[in-house]
């Protein structure tokens, strides 16, 4: 490795954190998403209807109380699903 | 009962989206309880501008059509509390969105939020005639620039007639101008329009003047609303509109150029931000 490559990384770094180099980043992530998704329709809505219907099968949940949360990155997207569950204590409505 | 301000323009790449992500969020930090609703479906943006784009999982056409409750559909943001993002369907058209549709999650958003905003999209179709329907307020964006001024224009003739406040017979809508990209060195050597040029032809009460700022291309490159840059003239001037629409007072700035500093201040007086 000769000393030039040592200036050469910096400045690749330096490049790297850029604001417009954020741009392309976020732009990549989602651009690539929504490639994918316009192939195939969109399965969240049905995904998280069924999910409910699952739940309800077992206990009475207030569908109001079922949130999805998503977060979708370059390597991986976590899909977080909370379903609130009435206690033993609590009334259903 | 909420307050529903559109942001609309007529033109596009005026500066809607930018504005209504700034507003909404100085709204917000005042502690009013805002939602910012993107009403251009097919094409969203809103949620690039605000950095909430990887977490978008439901839509208002959702919403709509009844796939997903209202508090699903809505991202509450992390850095401003009190403030909300609904984002538009970037896989449905248009005519999914409908006046019943909107008017139910207007309904329903006024009784949690103070203020609801929502980003008009270019035009004056469908979805723009929907932004504005249900408006109490505008804050109609406009370039100090002859096809923006005429579009600008032709939108405020749309507000008169065609929202619901005009159908109804009650008080019109209330008419704000919002300047963007302004330029005062421009101005001052005869190459852009005036603000009292703009004004007078459009003759509607001035809320703010943003200046152009290399600012709002870097908070867009971020997907920080740029009102969130406090040390950038474009986040200042936002702010400035923001607290004039609270009904503050605050005299207008950035529509002066700054003149250039003499030898004593330039020895002196450093780099202006």
């Amino acid at each position: 490795m000769s000393w030039l490559n040592f200036f050469r990384t910096r400045r690749d770094e330096a490049a790297a954190a850029t604001n417009a180099n954020l741009a392309k980043d976020r732009l990549q992530v989602i651009i690539s998403h929504e490639r994918v998704s316009r192939t195939r329709e969109d399965f969240l809505p049905k995904m998280q209807q069924e999910l409910v219907a699952v739940v309800t099968r077992y206990v009475a949940v207030d569908p109001e109380k079922v949130q999805v949360n998503l977060e979708r990155g370059a390597d991986l997207s976590t899909l977080a699903i909370e379903i609130e569950l009435p206690g033993p204590k609590g009334k259903l409505t | 009962m909420a307050q529903v301000i559109v942001v609309t323009s007529g033109k596009g790449g005026v500066g809607k989206t930018t504005s209504s992500a700034a507003f909404a969020t100085g709204l917000a930090q005042r502690g009013k309880k805002t939602v910012v609703i993107d009403f251009d479906v097919g094409l969203r943006n809103l949620d690039l501008i605000m950095g909430v784009e990887r977490r978008v999982v439901f839509d208002i056409v959702n919403v709509i059509q009844g796939e997903a409750k209202l508090n699903q559909a809505l991202i509450r943001d992390k850095r401003v509390d009190g403030l909300s993002i609904l984002p538009a369907s970037q896989t449905r058209d248009k005519d999914a969105l409908t006046r019943e549709g909107v008017q139910g999650i207007i309904e329903e958003l006024s009784k949690e939020f103070d203020y609801i905003l929502c980003d008009s999209p270019a035009g004056i179709e469908k979805g723009a005639l929907l932004a504005l329907y249900f408006a109490d307020a505008a804050v109609v964006v406009t370039n100090p620039e002859v096809s923006s001024v005429r579009d600008s224009d032709r939108i405020l003739g749309v507000l008169q007639s065609k929202s619901k406040r005009a159908e109804e017979g009650k008080e019109p809508v209330k008419q704000h101008l919002l300047l963007t990209r302004y330029d005062p060195a421009r101005v001052e050597r005869g190459e852009m329009l005036k603000l009292d040029d703009v004004l007078e032809i459009l003759a509607i009460p001035l809320l703010g003047v943003i200046p152009e700022s290399e600012s709002v291309l870097k908070a867009s490159n971020s997907g920080n609303p740029v009102i969130l840059d406090s040390d950038s003239p474009a986040g200042q001037a936002y702010a400035d509109a923001v607290a004039r629409f609270l009904g503050e007072e605050k005299p207008h700035r950035f529509i002066e150029a700054e003149k250039k500093k003499g030898f004593f201040g330039r020895l002196f007086g450093g780099r202006a931000a």
